[in-house]
């Protein structure tokens, strides 16, 4: 492939994933108010088109028109790059996230995958490291009470969330030996005895997948870690001064970051895209894509599901369920990995 | 080629930041100058083929030590700094044009010690070594098997400076 060929084809994948991802994000929102409306014994957005499926249009618009206020007293640059760095670093997390196998089109022979990185597993925990500085920027710059005291939260929840979510990918790693994304899901190829996979899920890392879920519930600051935005302590969180598209960047970079954290589920626990794959060649290259989905959408259920059922931690809980409970877990599972590698 | 445009453009956006950190007036204005610095750092570790490195030094610099130093700048909610009006007038007059000649003396000393200056700046060893030395796996070879014994060390000693911090910065019952 010349170097004109790629940069195209490099663009056109860079295209696909973003509008992709941005409609994904878009219907997430649609989702969720559909499933808590549900699980609330209501009906959700009905009125926009059948089933309420134009409500994200609608949100999208009246974002747009809303007024755009900055409050008086905000330090200008900083409160205008916080929204920026936010859903710029959730949006590049997606760049080194493979969504399945190599395709032929033609001549053209290329991963579904923007860019096949072999640090891609620390170039995701990098990025999104990088992401805290938009809660923390924005709470600082807006100079109200409120958004300082959710994005002091939001810095100290993140940080020790973090320790805990980089532990409990170890385990996978010891067990891939490579830090790139699609060598971890080639890890997990294959079945015991015909019908069980080879997921690290069922290789003994399922203290790993749940420290992993709670630390990533953390981390996208959901509930029940969503102390960020308590909205009855808290007005909004650290977002509560932003309006119009501003604070809209902020919520698509929460569910776009949300959408990462499923993609990562199912890559390092649920063997990516494998599944069975039969019919014609077009159905073949597709179906692993398909499966993907179908486990990204799992995930987003469960996040939404759990919205639905769960209250929120007190601030110390938070703090002493991280650091006194998941921390200890995942060296523990760290530990036993290793042994269980080294013995072997 | 490319690689030496890159350094230049980012060596350039490191040394900016660095100046930057040291200009302005605001700590947290500082902070995010350290950041930049940081973060063009690490592209420079990735155009020499440290990519581990060059991660490590996101994940742990700009994620990790710097989310705390503007953690910090936030909870004490430190303000612009004070300056004294006037300071010593030799400092001030002789203060850049010194620095520039001590840095001077300094690198030219060094590229003559290390011998840097006969293989010349991003030469072809340095950028086409790249694969040997840079990747995680041959990080993790050095680290656990050539040099074990330093390594462990290293974490026992910052392990001590953990329970020191954790010591000092316990409230008396």
């Amino acid at each position: 492939m010349g170097i004109g060929t790629f940069i195209v084809v490099s663009i056109i994948k860079i295209l696909i994933a973003v509008l992709v991802l941005l409609t994904a994000v878009a219907y997430t929102t649609l989702l969720e108010r559909k499933v808590v409306a549900h699980l609330q014994n209501r009906w959700g957005p009905t009125r926009v088109g059948p089933f309420g499926i134009w409500q994200p249009l609608a949100d999208g618009l009246k974002f747009i028109f809303k007024e755009d206020l900055t409050p008086p007293y905000a330090n200008k640059p900083l409160y205008l790059l916080a929204p920026v760095i936010a859903l710029i670093t959730a949006l590049t997390s997606m760049a080194v996230i493979p969504i399945g196998p190599w395709i032929s089109l033609g001549s053209i022979h290329t991963p579904l995958q923007i860019t096949d990185v072999n640090i891609g597993l620390l170039v995701i925990l990098g990025i999104t490291s990088v992401g805290v500085y938009g809660g923390a920027l924005a709470g600082w710059s807006s100079n109200s009470k409120y958004s300082m005291l959710a994005s002091l939260r939001a810095s100290a929840q993140m940080m020790s969330y973090e320790i805990a979510l980089g532990l409990s990918l170890v385990g996978v790693l010891i067990l891939a030996g490579s830090f790139s994304l699609r060598d971890i899901v080639d890890a997990q190829a294959g079945t015991w005895l015909g019908f069980i996979p080879k997921w690290n899920l069922f290789k003994g890392q399922f203290v790993a997948f749940f420290i992993y879920i709670m630390a990533a519930y953390a981390e996208t600051n959901r509930i029940p870690f969503d102390l960020v935005e308590a909205e009855t302590e808290l007005v909004g969180g650290y977002h509560t001064e932003y309006s119009s598209m501003k604070f809209a960047m902020f919520f698509m970079a929460e569910y776009a970051n949300m959408f990462t954290v499923a993609c990562l589920a199912s890559i390092l626990f649920l063997g990516g895209w494998s599944g069975p794959v039969f019919g014609p060649p077009i159905v073949q290259s597709l179906l692993p894509v398909f499966w993907f989905a179908l486990r990204v959408f799992a995930f987003i259920f469960v996040y939404i599901w759990v919205r639905g059922t769960l209250p929120r931690f007190r601030y110390d809980q938070l703090m002493a369920f991280g650091w006194k409970f998941l921390l200890p877990l995942a060296i523990a599972n760290i530990v036993v990995t290793s042994l269980v590698v080294a013995l072997k | 080629m490319l690689h030496l445009v890159l350094f230049f453009i980012f060596a350039a956006v490191c040394v900016g930041g660095a100046i930057n950190l040291l200009v302005q007036k605001h700590p947290i204005n500082s902070a995010l100058s350290l950041i930049v610095v940081m973060g063009s750092l690490a592209v420079i570790y990735l155009l020499l083929g440290a990519e581990f490195v060059a991660a490590v030094q996101i994940i742990v610099y700009a994620g990790a030590v710097m989310v705390l130093f503007v953690f910090v700048i936030m909870l004490l909610n430190a303000g612009v700094e004070e300056r004294t009006p006037h300071g010593s007038r030799v400092a001030t007059m002789l203060g850049v044009p010194g620095l520039i000649v001590g840095l001077g003396i300094g690198v030219w000393v060094v590229t003559r010690v290390t011998g840097l200056d006969k293989i010349g700046i991003g030469g072809p060893e340095v950028m086409n070594g790249s694969e040997v030395f840079g990747n995680p796996q041959a990080v993790g070879r050095l680290l656990f098997r050539d040099y074990l014994l330093p390594f462990e060390v290293t974490s026992i000693l910052i392990l001590i400076a953990i329970m020191g911090a954790v010591v000092l910065a316990r409230r008396e019952e």
